[in-house]
């Protein structure tokens, strides 16, 4: 076997082989480079004093500025309300939703009818493969002042008059968090449901051999046997803190909800691509890339002392 | 299964049922309510919501989006680049996965180190910006189609794991009757990997399809408007119109000529629009979706979870 093996192998390194293998990559490569690659000069505008109207080669040529857009960031009104919201929306959003999820994938693992559990699956994975515009849409029509939450809410008269769901800021992060839980709901199961397939069966029935009730099995089987998935889960949370929402922000987002609203993210697109205002753009955008990146390996880090598993 | 019936285990039985039902309602429910308003009369609807059947209904708000060029022309972009888009980046991703699966390729370091980097480090929205300018992609169909060809390197990983599975045998004895590295990947591994590459060409299709971003950031024409584009600034608009904040996007003629003629019609209403693009807009992902579900579980538990 292993001799076959290696004649295969000599085989594979002839001229023609790799050039083979080279044209099957090299597109890939060409690709990477300038749609990945290439952007990373423009960063160099951060640290500059680069106007729009300079074009491409002012990234090279404009002068450095000391750090003026990082601490003219720094000052900026908008600056901490806009990480506030940021930091608030995601870190309540993975307190909330970990646990949620871990909740719904152990009771869906508990759940021995399969015709049962495979409808509740394709139920709850439907909102995954709807767009931010749709979902978001939808929970705007039912949050509307005419929609049917305000009007179920008025004819159990627990309100007077209509509340102004996204129109009024104290509410923005309930139903951001809210709506971000109802749409990966499902979803994120697959991931705990897949771990706990994994775990060894034959520990349960030990345990259900020594009077352990379902419960009792859930505590201190299956819990631990998925930690590892979990952690992986909880490094991607705090890593991902800073970003990945602006499709779903940018849907309920408007201008009476602003305050509570503004994320990194939607501010970088507005400063950026609506006022031109390329370079300061830059450098926020910068400044919370390298804070995820630090936050990744932090998380990863921490993991790795605490539970013996990490990403890397 | 292991374990008896005892009165508890019954209650706790009973609860997981009971909250199970709850959440499919409460995840089933906004769309059904969205479909019973979007077919029923527009003005019959400001007298309160339906909750479970149209009052009046009427196909008119669905006919009115279904004929609508702006819409169709959208519809028409965002399904091309969304097939375009999965094909050839399906094709060409498992493609460089192999060359990169081969133990003997030279230099394998050198795409391990880039492919890593390219999924950790990226410029950002400004200097994106700047390149598709430079390129010329700005405000281009291109710029739907070029970024995408390769999927990304969290795709090839995937790919690499599927590969693994295929016996090395099979490979050795191709190359030696003489085929060509094009011949054992078109011949041997494609036909070989077809789950994993349904699996990720269902990620890929509704990652495009639900892609508002591109049109976002880097086009201007109303030419190249996509679906989800059109419907998000129906919604917006329509909701500056409820707050009477004057605020609608009046740069953006199509839509608000969708608004301004549905306005004062009695069957259909800018509300019922937005809710018929919305409902029309998913279907295509919802009629796929129970389909592609079997490959699910394979294809995400390939990438996520940790061995």
């Amino acid at each position: 076997m292993t001799r076959q093996r290696q004649k295969g192998y000599k085989l594979g390194y002839d001229f023609r082989t790799q050039f083979e293998l080279k044209l099957m990559l090299f597109p890939a490569v060409i690709l990477i480079f300038v749609f990945n690659f290439a952007p990373l000069f423009g960063l160099l505008m951060a640290f500059k004093s680069y106007e729009p109207s300079m074009g491409i080669g002012g990234i090279f040529t404009s002068h450095w500025n000391n750090f003026q857009h990082f601490t003219r960031v720094f000052h900026n009104f908008q600056f901490w309300p806009m990480v506030r919201n940021t930091l608030g929306i995601n870190l309540i959003g993975a307190l909330v939703g970990i646990p949620v999820t871990l909740f719904f994938a152990l009771m869906l693992n508990e759940i021995k009818h399969p015709k049962f559990k495979s409808l509740i699956q394709t139920i709850t994975y439907l909102p995954h493969f709807l767009s931010w515009v749709i979902f978001g849409g939808l929970f705007i029509t039912l949050l509307n002042t005419d929609g049917i939450i305000n009007f179920l809410l008025m004819e159990f008269h627990l309100i007077d008059k209509p509340l102004q769901f996204l129109a009024d800021p104290q509410y923005f992060w309930g139903i951001a968090i809210l709506t971000g839980l109802l749409k990966d709901l499902g979803w994120g199961a697959i991931l705990y449901l897949a771990a706990m397939a994994g775990v060894d069966q034959s520990l349960y029935e030990a345990a259900a051999i020594d009077g352990a009730g379902r419960l009792k099995r859930m505590l201190h089987i299956t819990i631990p046997g998925i930690l590892p998935t979990l952690m992986v889960l909880i490094i991607f949370a705090v890593s991902g803190m800073l970003n990945n929402n602006f499709t779903q922000i940018y849907v309920l987002q408007n201008t009476l909800n602003l305050p509570a609203s503004q994320v990194i993210d939607t501010y970088v697109y507005q400063t950026g691509l609506l006022q031109f205002q390329f370079a300061s753009a830059t450098a926020i955008g910068l400044m919370k890339t390298v804070f995820a990146l630090l936050l990744l390996v932090g998380a990863n880090t921490l993991s790795n002392k605490l539970t013996k598993t990490g990403l890397f | 299964m292991v374990g008896g019936k005892s009165a508890g285990e019954r209650v706790f039985t009973s609860l997981t049922i009971l909250i199970m039902v709850i959440l499919m309602v409460i995840t089933i429910y906004p769309f059904w309510f969205s479909l019973i308003s979007s077919l029923n009369s527009g003005e019959d609807l400001l007298r309160g919501p339906v909750f479970l059947w149209p009052r009046e209904l009427t196909w008119a708000s669905w006919e009115k989006v279904l004929a609508d060029p702006g819409i169709l022309k959208a519809a028409w972009i965002t399904a091309s680049r969304t097939i375009i888009v999965t094909v050839i980046s399906m094709l060409y991703t498992s493609m460089f996965a192999y060359a990169f699966s081969r133990s003997y390729l030279k230099r394998k370091q050198f795409y391990v180190i880039i492919g890593f980097a390219s999924m950790y480090f990226s410029g950002g929205l400004i200097p994106s910006f700047m390149l598709m300018n430079w390129l010329g992609l700005y405000d281009n169909y291109l710029v739907y189609i070029l970024p995408n060809i390769f999927g990304g390197f969290y795709n090839v990983i995937i790919f690499n794991a599927n590969y693994k599975g295929i016996p090395d045998s099979l490979f050795e004895s191709a190359k030696m009757d003489g085929a060509s590295e094009f011949k054992i990947f078109f011949r041997i591994v494609i036909p070989l990997s077809k789950p994993v590459l349904a699996a990720l060409s269902v990620f890929t299709a509704v990652n495009i399809w639900n892609d508002y971003g591109t049109t976002l950031y880097f086009t201007q024409s109303n030419s190249l408007q996509t679906l989800q584009y059109v419907i998000l600034r129906l919604i917006q608009s329509n909701r500056a119109v409820e707050n009477m904040m004057n605020t609608v996007d009046g740069s953006n003629l199509a839509v608000s000529q969708l608004l301004n003629s549905s306005d004062g019609h009695g069957l259909v209403t800018a509300h019922t629009i937005e809710l018929a693009a919305m409902v029309i807009a998913s279907i295509p992902m919802i009629v796929m979706y129970p389909f592609a579900q079997r490959f699910f579980v394979k294809g995400v538990l390939l990438g996520s979870v940790k061995e």
